[in-house]
């Protein structure tokens, strides 16, 4: 059979779904988000039955399938649990390489917090490291209110 | 488990950019080949399942849109968003219900169309951590970070999946990156996101598989080569990355010992001679493997550089080349059923595992492993 698209450009169609949405951050995330920006401090809430400590905090505990009823204040400081350095300018990036990725368990938690670590050489990264979250002046009530965590010395 | 069959498979070349065929063309392509293999025609076919995914098709409802090419107008369609594997389990269960007697399961995605990291960027939760800008990559290379450190595992013995894989691929004419490579070559190869290096990381890819389910009255019908699937399960973690031990695949191996006891296996070891795992990257063919009583826990490595999962070691695993030589997802774990099935009828030519009589085929879901699931399939009833 003749190709008949031999030596013929393929027709291709450019386009993009773009609709915007906005979320309601739920009872939970908006008491979190307000404590970071207004005091500073990182909120946890713990399951009623198992008291693991959730941070992100999570109106229920997917272990028990109960709800995490109380609030824990917890400590801006944790260890560092696994973590990546972004070499590539990967699409999703919202700024420069490297870029780099921590799981962070804080003092009093039972689970890890993503977020950026700086301040540090990536050869110096280690598992199990000390860490301090680093607030920016200006918060906003969102994840970003924690510039990001750096080690402590 | 109620007797039922893989009686028909049939796939698309592997490709990164298959720019001259639409959705429906690749998957118009595949279900012809399953329907040839099984020597049906469309009418034999009671039900469909169509797996796809909206963000990578680029329109909503995408299950409809290969709904004309997979001859479901007029007959029961329903569809699964994720991988292939699930959407194959739910055809299956369409099956055991006593409802239809054959389901044809399709699934398809190209890769080439669209931006990956910004797709699964969007896995993330948008309140808490969706705008940090992870994605399936960074992610697997935190998940990589956390298994290397816990299993002592270092990153030449990671690249020797990609040397196994890429060369098994040379023997898979379907594969997309048939490769002569050495470690050397996968430790020099770009750094994406430590510890992963680009040779670490499957490819874009563009693709499409169709399979057939029937019960046991319709196996034997049309064919006389159907693949008994003797054990299923699937099992979830918790959503969060956090929430899990990420050097770990808990789901994983909940749901892979609910599958072997549905099978019958004790000592899966000495009992399945084939595998074929979802090696998006190439610590987790070796995570996967531990999680699944395949090997000892942490030593995956080892093994591997003994030569155990080549084709002829004692458990050759990936013997197609797997996602490292071509990975279009949603298609994926399909792809993996499907050559769990070419493998126990002896139709795997220049890959063909001798004597294989009991496979294993595993498909993943969700952010570093959230979601697996696990089909034995075995050449006797």
């Amino acid at each position: 059979m003749t190709d008949i698209f031999k030596d013929i450009e393929p027709m291709v169609y450019k386009s993009q779904i773009n609709v915007p949405y906005s979320w309601w951050a739920g009872k939970t995330a908006s008491k979190f988000f307000t404590e970071l920006k207004e005091n500073k401090k990182i909120m946890g809430t713990k399951c009623d039955k198992c008291s693991k400590v959730y941070v992100p905090p999570r109106k229920i505990c997917p272990f028990c399938f109960k709800e995490n009823q109380a609030w824990v204040e917890l400590s801006d400081e944790g260890i560092l649990l696994s973590y990546t350095i972004v070499r590539k300018q990967l699409a999703s990036l919202p700024k420069k390489v490297p870029v780099i990725y921590g799981l962070i368990k804080l003092d009093g938690a039972d689970t890890g917090l993503l977020h950026f670590i700086d301040e540090v050489l990536p050869k110096d990264i280690k598992i199990g490291m000390r860490l301090k979250a680093c607030f920016l002046e200006e918060r906003a009530g969102k994840i970003q209110d924690i510039g990001y965590f750096k080690p402590i010395n | 488990m109620e007797n039922a069959a893989i009686i028909g498979i049939g796939m698309t070349k592997i490709e990164a950019n298959k720019v001259r065929e639409t959705f429906a063309d690749m998957v118009w392509e595949a279900v012809n080949k399953a329907l040839n293999d099984a020597q049906m025609t469309i009418n034999d076919i009671d039900n469909i399942i169509t797996t796809s995914n909206d963000f990578w098709d680029g329109r909503t409802i995408s299950c409809m849109a290969v709904g004309d090419a997979s001859g479901a107008r007029n007959k029961n369609v329903s569809c699964v968003e994720g991988d292939g594997t699930f959407g194959a389990f739910y055809g299956l269960t369409r099956v055991l219900s006593g409802s239809y007697g054959t389901t044809l399961v399709t699934a398809h995605s190209k890769g080439s169309e669209s931006i990956s990291s910004l797709i699964t960027n969007a896995a993330f939760d948008p309140i808490y951590d969706r705008s940090l800008g992870m994605d399936m990559i960074t992610a697997c290379a935190m998940q990589a970070t956390a298994y290397m450190y816990r299993t002592g595992t270092t990153s030449k013995q990671i690249a020797q999946v990609s040397v196994k894989n890429h060369g098994n691929a040379k023997n898979n004419p379907m594969s997309q990156l048939p490769m002569d490579i050495t470690v050397e070559d996968v430790l020099n190869s770009e750094m994406i996101s430590d510890p992963l290096h680009k040779l670490d990381c499957s490819p874009v890819s563009d693709g499409c598989c169709a399979i057939i389910i029937a019960n046991k009255d319709r196996a034997l019908k049309y064919n006389d080569k159907p693949v008994w699937i003797k054990g299923v399960s699937f099992c979830s973690d918790s959503y969060f990355l956090g929430d899990r031990d990420l050097s770990k695949a808990a789901s994983l191996t909940k749901a892979t010992n609910a599958a072997y006891k549905m099978a019958g296996i004790n000592n899966p070891k000495d009992e399945i001679q084939v595998a074929e795992l979802y090696d998006a990257f190439t610590y987790q063919e070796l995570m996967w493997l531990e999680a699944m009583g395949l090997c000892d826990d942490g030593k995956g490595s080892e093994l591997l550089e003994n030569k155990y999962f080549d084709i002829g070691g004692k458990l050759p695993v990936n013997p197609s080349g797997g996602l490292l030589s071509g990975h279009p997802v949603i298609a994926a774990g399909l792809i993996r059923i499907a050559e769990i099935v070419k493998q126990l009828r002896g139709e795997a030519g220049k890959y063909q595992v001798h004597g294989a009589k009991l496979g294993v085929a595993q498909g993943v879901n969700g952010l570093a492993g959230q979601s697996h699931c696990v089909w034995v399939l075995g050449k006797e009833k």
